[in-house]
């Protein structure tokens, strides 16, 4: 039988994301994979080095609105390492939760592409639904669903009111019985068996050798988490557990992920339970001259960057690696040998990171055209967060 | 294996591979290396130490270019940055993708963002710029300018 190439984007509609693979396959089995990326690429690290340090977290938050904490997390990290600075204890707390919040919202995202791309709808469809309700407590607590500009070198922007905190822990409750249902649904479910079990397995060694991160890495059994191994924020200061499966398939991957929700929540409670009163920023004056390296556990894998200053107010070089460069890689050793419909849960089981996601705003009719400027969407927004407020009765 | 059995270990193993050491903090060590002991030294990290590697970052110093590895051995919660100094003109060094796969990506980024030659690489070719790109404009060394005409006509703007 001959060889036949089959291209999968860069724009396709399963693929939030450009992404190029092109898939080498004979009948149904898939030959050899190769990738291409590179339509997303803005520069971020050359850009990085023209703005100042504060002015740097800002641009590295639009790297991506999913993990639009991780970045900036891993990045103030870097920069205290260079002075070396501790932060106050309660903004250690408010970025915990903050980043936990994330990635709630993050593996529920993927939870429901995954229903998506195995044509099973009706999960798709409740899990953004619940997904909602996370974006609405991050909106609570930090005035906006994605790129929450939280972080600063040194603590944090903004503090978390004390009367906010029992309705989020309220809110938090409520969603759990959903949460329940829907983990029913996916590890007991014979069709997402039939779809996921076996298919797709990155063998712990291949982990090892690929240097693989995350819900990826920890599903083929190494149990391997930033949050535990090199303890930042609050993380070692509750109780929560490292989720870890051993089979390495699709399903073992979904299995960590939709455990590792839980795991969040409670992290989140236990947060918000024992929250130190006191400063949110230490008031970082100058940067020395100097290197550092931040590195902190994003929903999709260990998030690193590297940073160092030569004495001025910008950096000489900033380094970013996110999760799903060292995940994408994997997919020579998952995808060869598969069948081609079950190729896109593959590809999508590393849950390759969106760059960038956009709030939408009110297009006019033609008539009468009115052209938001910054000051309108601000507006729009804080009136918008403030219905929220109101209808969730925070005062 | 503590920390300090470590550091004493590769002090030793490596002697006359290793430049200098740099003890930053007890969770950083930045180790400059010889290049041509660079696989030595990572095979021993990687696979005795069951480091698990990070990434690679170049950094442009204008009169030479850097290279830094980092490494975290998880269980003593250390992170080992291997930093190798490259004299310019000549950028090449070995490539570390015979040792483990998970440095294929992160050289072939390298090699068109800094322009390093990495030796015995599989498959170096250009990652996240287009094809068209033209060769040896390299976007993070110093001396790039975003005006400059070659890269901006070749793009077609």
């Amino acid at each position: 039988m001959g060889k036949t190439t089959i291209p999968i984007g860069p724009y396709h509609p399963l693929q939030d994301e450009p992404e190029f693979f092109i898939l080498t396959v004979e009948g149904e089995k898939v030959l050899d994979i190769e990738v291409r990326i590179g339509y997303n690429h803005r520069g971020i690290e050359k850009l990085s080095e023209m703005k100042t340090f504060d002015q740097s977290t800002f641009v590295i938050e639009r790297i991506c609105g999913i993990c639009s904490t991780s970045h900036p997390f891993a990045y103030t990290r870097a920069v205290e390492d260079i002075i070396p600075i501790e932060v106050p204890e309660r903004a250690k707390y408010i970025r915990t939760i903050i980043a936990e919040g994330e990635r709630i919202h993050s593996h529920l995202l993927w939870l429901g592409l995954a229903g998506h791309f195995l044509g099973y709808n009706t999960v798709y469809m409740w899990v953004w639904k619940l997904r909602e309700e996370i974006l609405d407590v991050m909106e609570i607590l930090t005035g906006n669903r994605n790129s929450y500009a939280m972080f600063k070198p040194g603590g944090i922007r903004r503090d978390i009111k004390s009367e906010d905190i029992p309705v989020v822990i309220k809110k938090m409750d409520s969603i759990v019985p959903t949460l329940e249902m829907l983990k029913k649904a996916f590890i007991d479910d014979p069709i997402l068996h039939a779809r996921t079990k076996g298919i797709g397995i990155l063998s712990k060694e291949n982990a090892i050798n690929y240097c693989a991160l995350g819900p990826t890495a920890r599903a083929s059994g190494v149990a391997r988490d930033t949050r535990k191994d090199s303890p930042y924020g609050a993380y070692d200061k509750v109780e929560w557990d490292m989720i870890v499966t051993y089979n390495g398939d699709v399903f073992d991957k979904l299995v960590v992920r939709i455990l590792e929700v839980f795991e969040s929540i409670k992290i989140i409670k236990n947060c918000f339970l024992n929250l130190p009163s006191g400063e949110i920023d230490a008031n970082i004056k100058d940067i020395p001259p100097g290197e550092g390296i931040g590195i902190i556990e994003a929903p999709r894998g260990e998030c690193f960057h590297y940073v160092r200053s030569d004495g001025t107010n910008r950096p000489v070089r900033h380094k970013v690696r996110a999760p799903t460069f060292m995940n994408l890689p994997t997919c020579k050793a998952t995808v060869i040998g598969e069948y081609i419909s079950d190729a896109t849960i593959i590809l999508a089981a590393i849950d390759p990171c969106y760059c960038c996601t956009e709030r939408m705003t009110v297009c006019n009719n033609i008539k009468r055209k009115k052209i938001y400027n910054g000051k309108d969407l601000i507006k729009l927004s804080r009136e918008k967060t403030e219905i929220l407020r109101n209808k969730m009765g925070v005062k | 294996m503590t920390r300090e059995e470590v550091l004493c270990d590769l002090r030793k193993k490596f002697k006359d591979d290793v430049i200098e050491v740099v003890d930053k903090s007890p969770k950083r060590v930045y180790i400059e290396i010889k290049q041509e002991s660079l696989v030595k030294v990572v095979s021993y990290i990687f696979k005795d130490l069951k480091a698990r590697f990070n990434t690679a970052s170049g950094v442009d110093m204008r009169n030479h270019m850097e290279i830094l590895y980092h490494f975290l051995i998880e269980d003593i919660n250390l992170l080992i940055s291997l930093r190798v100094k490259l004299q310019k003109p000549k950028l090449e060094i070995d490539s570390l993708v015979p040792v483990f796969e998970g440095a294929n990506w992160i050289e072939r980024e390298i090699y068109e963002m800094l322009g390093v030659n990495f030796r015995g690489h599989p498959n170096l070719r250009k990652l996240l710029l287009p094809e068209e790109w033209p060769g040896g404009v390299c976007p993070l060394r110093k001396n790039y300018k975003e005006w400059d005409e070659n890269a901006i006509r070749d793009r077609g703007v």
